[in-house]
């Protein structure tokens, strides 16, 4: 019994130290009993008093309960009216008992009963888990339980955010609890001037609920400085809102950008160093994606660090296919490349087929780690996804390594030399042969790791390759053929002025719209955006 | 008189063999009508109407496959994208025979389509107006192509795009079209297409005399443009197409505009194409954007490559035995069909450069050590 105590002090200790992130495990304070119990016995209309006074008395040991409330999991054991939750994870329900904090033994359905929750409730639990959270350690948490309360300001919301007020150490929070307190001025504020200050203090605000505010005031308060005032704070408000919505498509566009750079990087390889047009590198992504969906199932336990895994295989099956194309196939074709074209292409349908039979034609999805899941918020109206943010600098990172790859390596040397002038190359002791396998090697390994950045963004499936493959001939003929910065120029032109098109037009006519500047543009500039000069042109 | 003779003659020069082909075309067309029209169900040698309209399918898709090899066997411009001049002939045609189905639609609306009744659209978009006279639709047919080919091939062979650039702008532009046609609001049916057709001309287009008809119609079409390419590549603008093909620098230079040849030989091409698409349409009863997708026309050049380009005959073996082949597979084993078709791309282009036609040509050949078939390397873009 002792070690139990024990054990129970230290669980307080820790609900104390670290902010309660996990629905339960914790254990409630026994003094909340006699609570707990007319929590069960209330009817719903009844519950909300029997709430107050449990965070009251619970403090911020009744959080876990409170979320457990607001999730619909919390349930009690008919016999001994004791409150437990019931959470299902990964398909297998578990039982934790709230009071002490441990799981208990499977109960039936039957012999336990749910506490039920309607909305007037749940706003109530949000109210109270926000005004909970004010007491926590971490400033970020504060804020935001503080941004949480803006939309619903009741007069003991604000008692709290005051008295937190005057312990805050952090400059951001109590910027935002002034905020708070701005608000509440501005709506109940009896004096004209007292609300002009307030929407002074307001200005500049992104803040759903100030916005929402503002725009009342402006349209409906009865002195009419204060509306002028308010309509000018809103003007500002709006600027601002409108520059971090560009901001918004900007970041979007740099992600299309990205996606085009990854798929189309190799393809300025293959097709741009070596001259060959490879109408199966969409495949190759494809190819990449299944990598990783492949690695994720055989190591379903390490999600988030599959990707680790996934990138370096999918760079060799990618590569290795590729090898395997130069030298079966496109050896065979040197010189010819609209036979090159239509071989390949033949390779990327018995490809597409050969994924649709082994895995089925379905998509298959691929499970995003944690790490990059959710995102930047940066402010209320800007928050950039993780993902796309880490892709957009994978694929920099690609690009740059590539790019130092073939300045610096001696295959890159080779690359560039056999590219230049075959024959006088090859003359000079250069294996031909093997540069070209390995040069299509490289550009179908990281057309392999596009396919890993790819799986993150949409479904992993057969015609994968094929909605990226012509786009990505666009981006290196648009860019230049054989120039990488070319590509790289391009490929960002083409995702920003997509996405910006897309508002205006549709996301369909964006993308025609796109391929028919690129049709007029190659009838301008034959050679692309920076064509490749001197000896190295022809 | 002269041009018969030159005909005749042709029918012995190894080139296109004329007088066989179309002897043999319409022989097959006659028998094949007149075995579905003549003979009861019950006769063994009762051909079914199934078989005329596939036969009358596997005609359009020969015509198609003639104007890729017009402008890719002769004239070395490989385009992938001649299913959107296919398709827009075909959707010229779709329009004519939607507005002949007045008021027996769903909703029985005499004046619009079901899919803009469904749109809650209240009249025709303009580009509808005047469809529902034939004369009207076969104009569009021939002309909307036509001057789409014409502007693409102005715009690209004056500024000189050539080789695989120009395959993959010819890619694009059928993908564009694809994305296009998608949409519901270009007033084309969006995803479905045009379909439900009922008849042509007063014809029923379900009954056997029609289908029948419209088989001999595309022989008889078939034909007739097998014997016009013929005429064509024989003449002097023939002669000057080859040379571009086999050194496009050096017939420049000698004086001649490359450049215009490629576009009057890239419209003619685009329209045997559209034709190829308006026969189709009533044959099959339905014209979807699918058929706009790069697949269908890098699969007409796989026919060509298979029967053997820079030959008109190869173009038109090669689409039957192809989509025979395709016919049969996809019935018996679905999922093998894509396999069968990209080892198809692969063997072809590695141990067939010449197709089926140039092993024939070759095997000659090898018997009288004369190599007078031979078809030159492509130049180097």
């Amino acid at each position: 019994m002792k070690h139990l105590l024990a054990m129970l002090g230290c669980w307080l200790g820790l609900l104390l130290v670290t902010p309660v992130v996990q629905a339960a495990n914790t254990p409630l304070p026994p003094t909340l009993e006699p609570l707990l119990e007319a929590l069960v016995d209330a009817k719903l209309s009844q519950a909300a008093p029997v709430l107050t006074r449990l965070e009251a008395e619970g403090g911020e040991a009744i959080l876990p309960l409170f979320r457990t409330m607001l999730a619909g999991d919390l349930y009690y054991i008919k016999a001994s009216k004791r409150v437990i939750a019931v959470t299902e994870m990964a398909g297998e329900e578990t039982q934790l008992d709230l009071l002490s904090g441990a799981p208990i033994d499977r109960l039936s359905k039957r012999e336990i009963s749910k506490i039920r929750v309607n909305n007037s409730l749940r706003g109530q639990l949000r109210d109270a888990i926000s005004r909970l959270q004010l007491g926590s350690v971490s400033a970020s948490v504060r804020e935001a339980a503080v941004r949480a309360l803006l939309s619903d300001l009741a007069p003991g919301t604000l008692d709290a955010i005051r008295v937190a007020r005057l312990n805050e150490g952090s400059a951001d929070v109590r910027e935002v609890m002034d905020m708070a307190l701005a608000l509440n001025r501005l709506n109940t504020a009896t004096e004209a001037a007292d609300r002009i200050e307030a929407i002074a203090q307001l200005e500049g605000s992104l803040e759903g609920p100030v916005r929402n505010a503002l725009n009342r005031i402006a349209d409906s308060d009865p002195v009419p400085q204060v509306q002028q005032a308010a309509q000018k704070a809103l003007v500002g408000i709006e600027q601002r809102v409108e520059f971090y919505a560009f901001i918004d498509q900007l970041f979007f566009g740099l992600s299309l950008g990205s996606v085009l750079l990854l798929a189309a990087i190799g393809l300025a390889i293959t097709f741009g160093v070596m001259g060959v047009i490879n109408m199966a590198h969409g495949e190759m992504i494809m190819l990449g994606a299944y990598t990783t969906y492949v690695v994720q199932l055989l190591m379903p336990n390490h999600i988030d660090y599959s990707l680790w895994v996934a990138i370096p295989m999918a760079f060799i099956v990618a590569g290795l296919a590729g090898v395997l194309l130069e030298r079966l196939v496109i050896r065979h074709l040197h010189g010819r490349p609209l036979e090159t074209l239509l071989a390949t292409f033949g390779v990327s349908l018995v490809l597409q087929q050969l994924v649709r039979t082994v895995f089925s034609p379905l998509n298959r999805q691929v499970a995003s780690p944690e790490w990059m899941s959710g995102s930047w918020e940066i402010n209320p109206v800007l928050s950039l996804t993780l993902n796309r943010l880490y892709i957009l600098a994978f694929a920099l990172l690609v690009f740059f390594a590539l790019m130092l790859l073939l300045k610096k390596s001696s295959l890159g040397l080779n690359v560039r030399a056999v590219s230049q002038n075959r024959d006088m190359a090859r003359s000079m002791g250069i294996r031909t042969g093997w540069v070209d396998a390995m040069t299509f090697g490289l550009g179908s390994g990281i057309a392999g790791i596009a396919g890993v950045a790819l799986s993150q963004l949409t479904n992993v499936g057969p015609n994968l390759g094929q909605a990226y493959i012509i786009d990505s001939f666009m981006v290196v003929v648009f860019g230049g053929v054989g120039n990488l910065w070319g590509t790289l120029v391009a490929a960002f032109s083409l995702g920003i002025a997509n996405k910006f098109l897309e508002p205006v037009t549709g996301a369909v006519l964006a993308s025609i719209l796109v391929l028919v500047f690129i049709i007029l543009f190659i009838q301008k500039r034959p050679k692309g955006l920076f064509p490749q000069k001197g000896r190295a042109a022809e | 008189m002269n041009w018969l003779t030159q005909l005749f003659a042709a029918g012995r020069t190894p080139g296109n063999r004329v007088l066989p082909f179309v002897t043999v075309l319409f022989a097959v067309t006659a028998l094949a009508s007149m075995a579905n029209l003549l003979l009861p169900e019950t006769s063994p040698l009762h051909v079914s109407t199934y078989t005329i309209t596939l036969l009358g399918k596997y005609l359009s898709y020969a015509m198609l496959a003639l104007a890729v090899d017009v402008i890719w066997g002769y004239c070395g411009i490989l385009s992938l994208g001649h299913g959107a001049f296919f398709a827009l002939g075909g959707y010229a045609m779709g329009m004519y025979l939607m507005r002949q189905i007045g008021d027996r639609s769903v909703y029985g609306n005499p004046d619009l389509p079901d899919f803009m009744v469904f749109l809650n659209w209240d009249s025709l978009p303009w580009y509808w107006l005047g469809m529902d006279q034939f004369w009207f639709a076969m104009l569009m047919v021939l002309l909307v192509p036509g001057v789409l080919a014409f502007v693409f091939g102005w715009l690209a062979f004056r500024s000189r795009v050539t080789g695989v650039y120009l395959s993959i702008m010819t890619q694009a532009l059928t993908y564009a079209l694809m994305l296009a046609f998608f949409r519901n609001e270009m007033g084309f049916g969006g995803n479905n297409g045009l379909t439900d057709f009922k008849e042509i001309l007063g014809f029923d287009l379900q009954s056997d005399a029609t289908r029948v008809a419209l088989f001999a119609i595309t022989a008889l079409l078939l034909g007739l443009i097998y014997v016009v390419s013929h005429l064509i590549l024989k003449s002097r603008m023939g002669k000057v197409i080859v040379a571009i093909r086999d050194g496009e620098s050096r017939t420049r230079f000698l004086g001649y505009r490359t450049d215009r040849y490629k576009v009057w030989l890239f419209v003619y091409s685009a329209l045997i194409a559209a034709i190829a698409g308006a026969m189709y349409v009533p044959q099959v009863g339905i014209i979807n954007p699918g058929e706009f997708s790069p697949l269908n026309s890098i699969e007409v050049v796989v026919w060509v490559a298979v029967g053997g380009r820079g030959t008109l005959y190869g173009a038109v073996i090669g689409v039957l035995l192809v989509n025979y082949a395709k016919t049969r597979f996809t019935a018996i084993m679905p999922e093998g069909w894509l396999f069968a078709l990209g080892l198809l791309f692969v063997l072809v282009t590695l141990y067939l450069p010449k197709g089926l036609a140039g092993l024939w040509g070759q095997l000659t050949a090898g018997r009288q050590r004369k190599a007078d078939t031979a078809l030159p390397q492509e130049a180097h873009p």
